[in-house]
Order: C-alpha cells, then sequence, then structure tokens
C-alpha cells in the first residue's frame, strides 16, 4: 500500500471523482433497498408475523390458489388438523373492506381468525385496528365503526400490520365469514389454513384434503402484487451492483493503463506481481470502503427524512448488506481491471521507452 | 561482482530468431566500472536486460555475487534483483505521487521485512543519507515535478544504491542531461562505485567517458569486444 497511499494523496480530485461516482451508485442502491424494504413491509408484514409453519391453499382447476382467490373448507381445516405431526390449524380469512366511523373512511384488509391475531380473533363483534388506521378514522378502543351491515367495538390499536398495502384489521373468523359472504352465497369458511406442524409429511396431507401448501416464506409468490413489485425493484438493485462493479473496473482499467510505466519501475526493481496487485486492490478497496460509507451515510440521512413520508425501512439489511455486496462486486471489478498489472514487461522500464 | 559467461539472447522476429546478445562474456569486480559503447540496436539495453536478471539468456550464465541467476525462476531473479541488483534507468523513472526520499525508501517496501517499524526506519536514515552523497539533502521531500533533470538523475542514481546493491546496472544515464551535468553524473557514478564497492556495468553512447573507465568494451550486431584503442587512456 506504500505506492498507493500515495498515489491517493498525490491525484486527490481523480479520486475523489471516483469515489463520488461509488457513494452515488451507493446512495441509489441503498435508497431503493430501502423503498423496497418498505414496499414489501407494507405489502407482507402481517403475512410474516403469522406464527405459522405452513399455508394452505385451496386448489382450482387442479392449480393452486393464490391469496386473493383461495378459499378453503371446514372439511378440509379438519383433515388437516387430523393429520400426524400437524400441531395446529387455525383457519384465516382475508379480505378487503371499508370501515367508516364518524364520516370518516378506510379500505383495509380484514384478516379474520388466524394465528397471533390477538383477543379480537376470537371476540365476536370486536375489531383491532392499527394505531395509524384507527388516527385517520379518528377512533379509540371503545369508539364503534361500522364495517359493511355490522357495528364494530374498536378492540385495541397495534402497531402496523400491512397485506398488499393496505393496513390489516383484525376480527374474530365468525364476523369476518359474515362480512365477506357474497349475497345469494353460503359464507366462506376461510381463504387458508395456518399450520404449524412437526415432522408432518405435507404432501400426504395435500393430497388427503385435495390443498396445496407452501412454507410461510415461499407462500409469498402467491400474492401477486408481491412477486411483481419486488421481482421490478430487485432487478433495479441487481442492475445498480452490476453497474457499480462495471464503474469501479473501468475506472481502475484506465488506471492501470496510466500506471503501466510506473508498474515496470517497480517490477524492475524488484516488486512481484503479488506485491503490486495487493497494492492496486488495496487502493480500490479503500476507495470503496469511503465511497460506499459515505453512501449509505447519506442514504440513512435520507431515509429518516423520507421515512415519514414514503414506505422506507432503514436497517442493516437495506444498508450494510448492499454496501458490503457492492464492495466486493467492486473489488472483483477491480481485480479483473487490475489482472493487466500482472503483463507488464518490466523490461520497459529500460532504454528510453518511457 | 558479475560474471557474464557465454551469454546469448535471442528474440523472435516473425517465424525466425534474432540474435540480440551473441556469446557475450564480462567480468566486473568490486568497485570496477565497465563501459560499454556501440550503435542503436547493437544489443546494449538486451545486455543489460540480461545483467539486472530482467530477462533470462538463451544460454550461457550470469553470475551475481556468487549467485547464478540464471538458476533462478522469475521470482528468484526478482529477489535478487530486490537484494543485490541496482538499475540506474536512462529516463529517470521516478514514481510522480513520491518524494525523491520515498522514491528510495519504496524499494524497502519490496521486502520482507517493510513491516517493521525499525526497518522502515532504517530505509529513511539510509535514504536521506544516500541523497546527502548526491547532493539532494535539501531536496528530499521534493516530487519529481519540482525537480530538475539532473537532480532527477541523481535520485534515480541514489534509488539504485538502496539496497546495498553489489551490482550497478547503469543504462544510458546522460542520454537525457547537457555535457555539463551529463560529466556530474558520470563523476557521481565513478565516486559511489568506488565509495560502496558496486560492480558497474555502464552503457553509454559518449565515448568522451570511456577513457575514465576500468575497462570499456564496445558491441556490434550483440558481439561484445574489448576497446583497447580508449582515446585518453591510460597507455592508448
Amino acid at each position: 500500500m506504500f505506492v498507493a497511499w500515495r498515489d491517493l494523496k498525490a491525484a486527490k480530485g481523480r479520486f475523489a471523482l471516483i469515489t463520488a461516482v461509488v457513494t452515488l451508485i451507493t446512495v441509489l442502491v441503498t435508497f431503493l433497498g430501502g423503498l423496497t424494504g418498505g414496499l414489501v413491509e407494507q405489502n407482507i408484514s402481517a403475512l410474516t408475523s403469522l406464527d405459522a409453519d405452513r399455508i394452505v391453499f385451496s386448489v382450482t382447476d387442479g392449480e393452486p390458489s393464490t391469496y386473493a382467490d383461495s378459499a378453503v373448507t371446514e372439511d378440509q381445516a379438519s383433515t388437516w388438523a387430523r393429520r400426524d405431526g400437524v400441531t395446529a390449524v387455525e383457519p384465516l380469512g382475508i379480505s378487503t373492506t371499508r370501515i367508516t366511523a364518524g364520516g370518516r373512511q378506510q379500505t383495509v384488509a380484514l384478516f379474520g381468525g388466524g394465528p397471533a391475531a390477538g383477543d379480537a380473533a376470537t371476540r365476536s363483534g370486536h375489531v383491532a385496528l392499527t394505531a395509524r388506521t384507527a388516527a385517520a378514522l379518528d377512533v379509540q378502543p371503545g369508539d364503534r365503526v361500522h364495517l359493511g351491515d355490522r357495528d364494530l367495538v374498536v378492540d385495541a390499536t397495534r402497531g402496523d400490520s400491512w397485506y398488499s398495502h393496505l393496513a390489516v384489521a383484525h376480527v374474530s373468523l365468525g364476523d369476518w365469514q359474515h362480512l365477506a359472504a357474497r349475497p345469494g352465497e353460503p359464507a366462506p369458511f376461510a381463504s387458508v389454513l395456518a399450520v404449524s406442524a412437526r415432522d408432518a409429511d405435507y404432501a400426504a396431507a395435500d393430497a388427503a384434503a385435495g390443498t396445496s401448501s407452501q412454507g410461510l416464506l415461499t407462500s409469498l409468490t402467491a400474492l401477486g402484487s408481491f412477486t411483481s413489485e419486488v421481482g421490478s425493484l430487485l432487478l433495479m438493485v441487481l442492475m445498480l451492483f452490476g453497474i457499480s462493479a462495471l464503474v469501479v473496473g473501468a475506472f481502475f482499467a484506465v488506471w492501470s493503463i496510466q500506471r503501466r510505466p510506473d508498474v515496470a519501475v517497480l517490477k524492475a526493481l524488484g516488486a512481484t506481481d503479488r506485491m503490486l496487485t495487493f497494492d492496486a486492490l488495496g487502493q480500490a478497496a479503500a476507495l470503496l470502503v469511503l465511497g460506499v460509507g459515505a453512501g449509505i451515510a447519506v442514504t440513512a440521512g435520507l431515509g429518516a427524512l423520507a421515512g415519514t413520508a414514503l414506505p422506507f425501512v432503514l436497517s442493516s439489511v437495506t444498508t450494510l448488506l448492499p454496501g458490503l455486496v457492492m464492495t466486493v462486486l467492486g473489488l472483483a471489478g477491480a481485480g479483473v481491471a487490475t489482472r493487466s498489472i500482472t503483463h507488464v514487461d518490466p523490461l520497459t522500464a529500460l532504454g528510453s521507452n518511457r | 561482482m558479475i560474471d557474464l559467461q557465454d551469454v546469448t539472447l535471442t528474440f523472435p522476429d516473425g517465424t525466425s530468431r534474432i540474435t540480440a546478445v551473441d556469446h557475450a562474456s564480462l567480468h566486473v569486480g568490486a568497485g570496477e566500472t565497465v563501459g560499454i559503447i556501440g550503435p542503436s540496436g547493437s544489443g546494449k539495453s538486451s545486455l543489460l536486460a540480461v545483467a539486472s536478471t530482467l530477462i533470462a539468456p538463451d544460454s550461457g550464465t550470469v553470475t551475481i555475487d556468487g549467485v547464478v541467476a540464471t538458476d533462478l525462476d522469475l521470482a528468484g531473479r526478482a529477489e535478487l534483483r530486490r537484494t543485490r541488483v541496482g538499475l540506474v534507468f536512462q529516463q529517470s523513472n521516478l514514481l510522480s505521487s513520491l518524494t525523491a526520499v520515498e522514491q528510495l525508501t519504496v524499494t524497502n517496501e519490496l521486502t520482507t521485512d517493510r513491516r517493521r517499524r525499525s526497518a522502515r526506519a532504517a530505509a529513511r536514515r539510509r535514504a536521506l543519507q544516500l541523497l546527502d552523497e548526491v547532493g539532494l539533502a535539501a531536496d528530499a521531500d521534493k516530487r519529481p515535478a519540482q525537480l530538475s533533470g539532473g537532480q532527477r538523475q541523481r535520485v534515480n542514481v541514489a534509488r539504485a544504491l538502496m539496497s546495498r546493491p553489489a551490482v550497478l546496472v547503469v543504462d544510458e544515464p546522460t542520454s537525457a542531461l547537457d555535457q555539463e551535468r551529463g560529466a556530474q553524473i558520470i563523476d557521481l557514478l565513478l565516486r559511489l562505485t568506488a565509495e560502496h564497492g558496486t560492480a558497474t556495468i555502464l552503457v553509454t553512447h559518449e565515448p568522451r567517458f570511456l577513457p575514465r573507465l576500468t575497462t570499456a568494451h564496445s558491441m556490434v550486431d550483440g558481439r561484445l569486444s574489448e576497446q583497447s584503442d580508449r582515446p585518453g587512456a591510460p597507455g592508448s
């Protein structure tokens, strides 16, 4: 790093420029990561907080249903409950509805029953709202709100819980079945089953019940908006990762070409390829750490400001992890670019070649 | 000392090979300066490349301070250059981001004990002493752009002596200097050769310096022959 540090100090403008580019890309990647995290949170947090190992969907025309159109029956719930290894089967109803109170209204995702729903899942005539929904409706615990043809008592207000970008309201399964029923049709039993199990044969249970089950995280792919939204955003993040590796690689490719005469002299003086490569990669690592660090700091500042207005998650997963990936990819790009150092012939230091 | 025995070096030239050094033998003892003169393309630089272990000859042996360099692999030759060979380049070849003293201490950074604080301090002391010997004590913290051509060449010479080399290989050090500064560099090289006891091979294109050297050889078409008729040499 002897020459690398001195190069950094001697060519401050050049290295400041590439550091600024790395910082800018880091801001883009981490800010997009934070937004992605925020959108994901608003899409699935109510599902990922379910205390279940497996989500069971109905099957229509041989194809597994999605969260939006799944409808499981009581018989199917009973079949699952009888299977060896299954410790709990919680029917969960999911629908979209409008809550009104005092002239105000909010569209919510209505969860009926299910695990981790609290008292509202078992107390008919009650509803649990998120704090944000309660504030929007200007209601307190004990107040009454109107859902469909029913007046329900606000049971409690909780922290944020989201499903498909809608705040979740929890009611008992019975209330949900009543509210979700369409005119002239029998009331649905539940949308999905949340199953807890230990060493259960899921395939056999699906075959016996005529259902399709998936692990909790895998089941998120059955949420249409989640796959398309996260897929697009992650693709953008991946493209930015690629751009970052390319930009850093291109900079060090040009830098390595400019340094060839110096490298030839150092080789003639006895420097080995290993020493020179370590020197060059050390230089790249210093720039990347500085640029990525500055980018994360900017995102942390922007994220703290944006967090109140935008769905934004500021965490190690949305900042440090992408920063680490960018550093590793940048180093890989620099590694490829500085490989030409090993091909420099020290003979070119002799004569008047320089 | 350095000893070249029957050294031949060829380079590919299309489908055939061209002979750059043709069965050359040369011996330079400690404290001696041997000059090599010849027209452009005669093989002088190729001979220097072999003598400095930058390239391995097709045949023949090169022995430096008792070590047979032609038996060594690439890494072994690099190690030999770091420890026993000093190179004075035709262009000063200074690294633009380093100060004069750092041009010298960078050679210490290429050795295995560079991380020892005491080794770094000792290297800096030696670098300052060498800069003092070449008359640049006051310019130790200047970068190449702040030095004149003659001063840069003096740093180039001092750098070559940094690792206490047994052999000094000097490639036309006066080619980019005016007559007066060129003569000063040759004076400096001869003095340092005597003081440091190096075996110095000096390639030059200026016959006026030859009488001052221990011996002189001419090189034509890769063949090396001792000059017995150096103008101004003792006995000529």
